[in-house]
């Protein structure tokens, strides 16, 4: 099962690594790992994405609670979120292919950043599904080099 | 007086304390980082600190010259990391360890993860090299909150005077409070030098760390209900019990319920042996009845534990009939190894007192009544003869050594062990009387611990007999802190079962590699009595019943630090044991 933590931690000095560490240590399974700043500056908000079963994904709940600069720990998986993730795709491209290319990132409401003359950058942005699909069809054109970020997410409605 | 050996040992350099008296006659107001702290230690009424100095500490030490604070010069910082646990497991308040940047922090790690591993309250301050070279490389730099985080409760590098205030009164409330454990203040020599106004910490609010000490009402109930309906119910009393200081309560909970205690390692003392519910140690090493009784349970109250793999053995194979009531303060360890029937977070004293308040008012107690067969059962295991093994006319019996001594103690006495045979011998076979009096290291196994640690506990309870129990290869990991046990005039007693062998290795070898020892046999070990001898210690040998029974009594009454060592059979391994992959119940040799 995959998982998605938004965890609220103390804008500290060493709280990355201290999550990343118990992560390795524990041996759980980070997919995704995104930590900003929020709109208080006193702390940081880690949205984790997690592989793992049901015992380790209430492992992981339990262990991040655990530390002291930890703030709050929700498992947002199974509520109503929104979720975006960015990635960069240059993909190769010349005068023949160019233009299917341009069409497949209006379809994905995607925006081409940067024209070269073999390749051009999509930036694409949206959820995990969208960005794979995004990927499926610019792949027969060769993808060249891309950068993606991890996961942020936020509940829907409510306050 | 020990507190004149404090400040002789620091040695008498008489600008230094002039400056020191000067800045501490400025009031409150305004002081340097290492003033504030040690202040703010003042303040956690801290009486000792282990400490080992060097170029990263020096102002600190500077000012525990002139403190309320004894300073106790250990001879190798993992020695003051294992005092200061050994203090804190007896006191039940955090134990305070100092030591300087690189190899001074370093030497602490295996303290930190003993005391980590077993739920210590301690506090570790570490110097460090100035802000500014931080990250360079310097002379005796390492990254020790880096280092040590997987190994702490929580830990700080330190980086403004103004937060040394506060930082150490958050120190002590984590260390202390729901499932105590080390927390290290790194501090970086400039920080300890310079000035601030900030001279106090006001009330401290850590949002990420609020333990919670209720249990929960519902879960309670279900508790109760479980407690009518067991036929064959056991309580596993943890490390947790002790720290939590909940054993009256509980022995009113198992009294009242007539429920029979088996004790994990790190829970034993908080029944005594020799109670009529008390069934012993559990697992890998566990005793018949302990073993058994859990095994077959069909309840299971499970107080303070993690349910480790030495305790538990096979967790696939474990209490297989038994429902399981997990009380924890840490929500983390619920369901972490074995699965929990009823969670219940909590500090065992308060949850505890919940269900007794729930049980008390004039109603008789649940299913207690229906439980003589169950007892009965229990009374037949206890009968199942422990065999001290065999004996050659040349050696003592280690465990016979062991029954000997448990025989002489006092009931307020404190044991230490070190980590190997020895110590499941004690654990088996001493009475366990004194709530807290049994130290030892449990999770981490950390050869090397027992003397220190009784140092440790021999300072929060001076008037009481410490005793350590070690053996020949142990007594050696330990043994440089028999110095700090001489300059303080400690009168700890060690009793060194030698059988020239690490022995509980060489078990290991019996039984997984066909007897064919590797790298277990002291061939030569060195002449402990003269060892003794140079620490000043009193020195008895025994290598028979005879000379046992004349060297015990006038080892124990010794005035001053005491070695007893008894030489024993190499040949004899602890039983019962469970092997690897097998169940509670599968014991051999029982």
């Amino acid at each position: 099962m995959r998982h998605t933590f938004a965890v609220l931690v103390e804008n500290n000095p060493g709280v990355l690594s201290k999550v990343a560490g118990l992560f390795s240590r524990r041996g759980f399974n980070i997919e995704s790992l995104v930590v900003s700043e929020t709109e208080d500056p006193s702390a940081s908000r880690m949205t984790i994405v997690v592989e793992g079963d049901a015992r380790v994904l209430e492992q992981v709940g339990k262990q991040l609670n655990k530390q002291v600069d930890v703030i709050k720990v929700n498992d947002i998986t199974n509520e109503e979120t929104v979720s975006r993730q960015l990635s960069l795709i240059r993909v190769a491209a010349d005068q023949n292919t160019r233009q299917e290319i341009l069409q497949i990132t209006e379809i994905f409401r995607c925006r081409v950043v940067d024209i070269g003359r073999k390749s051009l950058i999509v930036e694409a942005t949206g959820d995990e599904a969208k960005i794979q699909a995004v990927i499926r069809s610019l792949k027969p054109f060769g993808i060249l080099e891309m950068a993606r970020t991890g996961q942020v997410a936020m509940l829907r409605g409510a306050k | 007086m020990m507190e004149r050996w404090a400040l002789e040992s620091v040695g008498s350099d008489g600008t230094l304390g002039a400056g020191e008296r000067q800045a501490r006659g400025r009031g409150d107001t305004v002081g340097s980082g290492a003033e504030i702290l040690v202040k703010a230690l003042e303040r956690e009424q801290v009486e000792v600190i282990f400490c080992y100095p060097g170029g990263a500490n020096l102002e600190i030490l500077d000012q525990l010259r002139d403190s309320s604070i004894r300073m106790v010069l250990t001879r190798h910082e993992q020695g003051a990391a294992h005092e200061a646990s050994g203090y804190g497991r007896v006191s039940g308040r955090p134990g305070v360890c100092l030591a300087t940047s690189g190899p001074g922090a370093t030497n602490l790690v295996t303290g930190l993860a003993a005391a980590s591993m077993d739920s210590v309250p301690l506090i570790a301050i570490t110097g460090q090299v100035g802000t500014g070279m931080v990250g360079t490389d310097a002379f005796q730099e390492v990254d020790v909150t880096g280092i040590t985080d997987p190994i702490t409760k929580h830990n700080y590098l330190v980086r403004h005077p103004e937060d040394v205030a506060k930082t150490v009164k958050e120190a002590f409330y984590i260390a202390g409070s729901g499932r105590p454990g080390p927390v290290l203040l790194d501090i970086p020599r400039d920080v300890a030098q310079a000035e601030t106004g900030v001279t106090t910490a006001g009330e401290i609010d850590l949002r990420g760390y609020k333990p919670n000490l209720r249990g929960h009402q519902g879960q309670i109930k279900q508790v109760l209900r479980l407690l009518a309906d067991a036929a064959r119910p056991v309580v596993i009393a943890g490390g947790g019990v002790l720290c939590a200081g909940a054993w009256p309560e509980m022995l009113r909970l198992a009294e009242g319920q007539r429920l029979p205690i088996a004790n994990t390692l790190m829970g034993l003392g908080s029944v005594p042996l020799d109670h009529a519910l008390a069934l012993g140690m559990m697992g890998v090493h566990g005793l018949a009845p302990a073993n058994l009784a859990v095994q077959s349970a069909d309840l299971l109250i499970a107080l303070g534990t993690r349910f480790s793999d030495r305790m538990s053995c096979n967790t696939e194979g474990f209490a297989p009939a038994a429902k399981i009531i997990h009380i924890d303060v840490d929500p983390a360890e619920i369901g972490k190894n074995v699965r929990a029937d009823v969670p219940l977070v909590g500090d065992l004293k308060i949850v505890l007192g919940q269900i007794l308040a729930k049980l008390e008012p004039g109603r008789p107690a649940g299913g207690a009544a229906g439980r003589d067969s169950w007892l009965a059962e229990i009374a037949e295991w206890k009968k199942i003869p422990h065999d001290p093994g065999p004996v050659r006319p040349d050696r003592l019996s280690a465990p016979a050594v062991i029954e000997a001594l448990a025989a002489a103690l006092p009931p307020q006495a404190i044991v230490a062990t070190d980590v190997g045979q020895h110590q499941m011998w004690a654990a088996q076979r001493l009475r366990h009387r004194r709530p807290r009096g049994f130290i030892s290291s449990g999770g981490l196994g950390a050869m090397g611990y027992g003397i220190p640690a009784a140092i440790g506990a021999q300072l929060a309870c001076p008037r009481d007999l410490v005793v350590v129990v070690t053996g020949d290869g142990s007594f050696q990991m330990g043994l440089p802190e028999l110095g700090t046990a001489k300059e303080r005039r400690l009168p700890v007693k060690i009793l060194l079962l030698n059988n020239d062998y690490l022995g509980m290795v060489k078990q290991l070898q019996d039984f997984y590699c066909d007897h064919r020892y590797a790298a277990v046999a002291f061939s030569d070990n060195p002449d402990f009595g003269a060892l003794a001898a140079a620490y000043g210690a009193d020195y008895f040998l025994a290598a028979d019943q005879a000379a046992l029974s004349l060297a015990l009594p006038a080892f124990l009454a010794a005035p001053g630090l005491a070695v007893l060592e008894a030489r024993v059979a190499p040949e004899e391994n602890v039983y019962p044991m469970v092997l690897a992959g097998q169940n509670l119940d599968q014991m051999i040799g029982r």
